[in-house]
């Protein structure tokens, strides 16, 4: 998968479950302050990206991301 | 309304103001077309909401985390409190001085249901985090207390299908007793699903042909139905002092149990005579006083013949008319009293007393002299609304014109 296909995937699922318009999902965008996502919409992006993607995301690895660019290292990591 | 009885006598407390109301139902979204509606022609089935769009109300991401009984239970709120400060754009109210009570019989059925399918067959891992701020049977009127950002009282009676007057009545309590300014009372319900349908269809509670009958002498069963009611709740004088239009007055309620049976009532009816003559005695009136009877009337043989019974006993011969909206609206559970609170008070303003749509034969066991064929115009005065829930729970609410 292309790293444009893998960030088009994982902007999808950040848009359906956070229900925030496509062009605020960038690299640079933080969960909390500029996507509004609160702790249980993180653990349901989560899922959601577990789902799409068919990788496994255990909890201690959420340690530190924040951004929308840090969540998609951890998806590619894992592909 | 008393807030008690001292050596003295009943201690009357602050007069209540109905001023605001709104309604999500089958008939119509809104009380203009909820009005048309009840006085319009019944259908057959189940009597789901049609063409609501939460998005007209709530905030996509909003949406997603509530269910279906909370989006009814915020639309119904925001329209009656954009109705009350429809005068001043403002109901000038303190937070600290405002409280919602909308109740339900279930709650979030439809997101229940569906985290049950997704744990059969996905797994512990794919439910969701939301379920249970979205299955909980509070998480409408948490919904509209975040909403409204009214920090009083945000509370829920759960008494099925008795549950939509026992809100209204709990949050006209706490208006009469002056701890709030203004409330939000009513109830909620979205739980028509395959699942309820087989269950109160084993129950034999159901209508054989999906038909609402009420009092009709071959009714068979209730309909399922579902949507949401509001009132904004108000001390008179507040009222008064900003303006605001005064559709009518909660002046009585009351509430009883049976004490009898989970599901049958009492055949003498104790609970339900009980519950109309406290509810009467509440408003400081007698049963004479009373010009229309909203019935709880869902259309199964028992329930009805029950309340007719109590009827008799409270109100002897003639009685009031007497008036069932479940004949358009089937049974809403737990919004049914809300609903039907919202039809008293329309019915004070048009002075009409909607039909029983679906009844046509009278039943030789039933001495009511119930409404039907067409609207009866009345001199509005008082009403009485009955609910009566599983459980044996009975609750009354007496709406009256304001004087």
């Amino acid at each position: 998968m292309s790293d444009d296909a893998i960030f088009e995937k994982l902007s999808q699922c950040a848009v359906d479950v956070l229900q925030v318009p496509p062009d605020k999902v960038v690299k640079e965008a933080r969960f909390s302050d500029d996507l509004d996502a609160d702790s249980l919409d993180l653990v349901e992006l989560v899922m959601a990206l577990e789902e799409a993607f068919g990788i496994s995301v255990d909890e201690s690895e959420l340690d530190g991301i924040e951004t929308v660019g840090e969540a998609y290292d951890l998806v590619k990591s894992k592909l | 309304m008393h807030l008690g009885i001292t050596e003295s006598g009943p201690v009357k407390g602050r007069r209540v103001a109905i001023t605001g109301l709104g309604v999500v139902s089958c008939c119509g979204i809104g009380v203009g077309a909820f009005w048309e509606g009840l006085l319009g022609e019944q259908q057959q089935g189940e009597r789901q909401v049609r063409d609501f769009n939460p998005l007209d109300w709530l905030g996509p991401k909003e949406a997603r985390r509530l269910d279906k009984f909370a989006h009814y239970a915020i639309a119904a709120s925001q329209m009656a409190f954009d109705d009350a400060a429809s005068s001043s754009g403002t109901l000038d109210v303190a937070p600290e001085k405002a409280g919602v009570v909308i109740s339900t019989g279930f709650g979030g059925l439809e997101t229940f249901l569906e985290q049950v399918r997704i744990f059969n067959e996905k797994g512990a891992k794919r439910v969701s985090p939301f379920m249970i701020p979205m299955l909980m049977a509070n998480a409408a009127t948490a919904s509209v207390s975040m909403r409204l950002g009214w920090t009083g009282p945000s509370e829920n009676v759960v008494t099925a299908c008795a549950a939509g007057t026992h809100g209204i009545a709990a949050a006209a309590r706490m208006v009469a007793s002056g701890r709030l300014d203004i409330a939000i009372g009513g109830g909620s319900e979205a739980s028509i699903a395959p699942l309820t349908i087989a269950a109160f269809g084993n129950m034999t509670a159901l209508s054989d042909d999906g038909m609402s009958r009420p009092f009709d002498k071959r009714r068979s069963g209730f309909v399922l139905g579902e949507g949401a009611g509001a009132l904004v709740l108000e001390d008179l004088d507040h009222a008064h002092s900003r303006g605001a239009h005064v559709y009518a007055e909660i002046s009585g309620a009351a509430s009883t149990a049976d004490a009898y049976h989970v599901t049958q009532p009492a055949p003498d009816a104790r609970g339900a005579i009980s519950c109309m003559e406290l509810a009467i005695a509440d408003a400081g009136l007698t049963a004479s006083d009373i010009g229309q009877i909203n019935a709880h009337g869902t259309s199964t043989p028992l329930n009805d013949l029950a309340e007719s019974v109590a009827i008799h006993q409270v109100f002897g011969s003639p009685s009031p008319p007497v008036t069932s909206t479940k004949g358009i609206t089937g049974h809403a559970l737990g919004a049914a009293g809300a609903i039907e609170a919202v039809a008293i008070v329309l019915s004070i303003e048009k002075s009409l007393i909607p039909p029983t749509a679906g009844y046509e034969i009278e039943d030789s066991e039933i001495a009511l002299d119930v409404v039907y064929g067409a609207a009866r115009p009345w001199n509005p005065g008082h009403a009485i609304s009955n609910s009566f829930g599983f459980g044996g729970h009975n609750g009354c609410l007496v709406i009256s014109a304001t004087s």
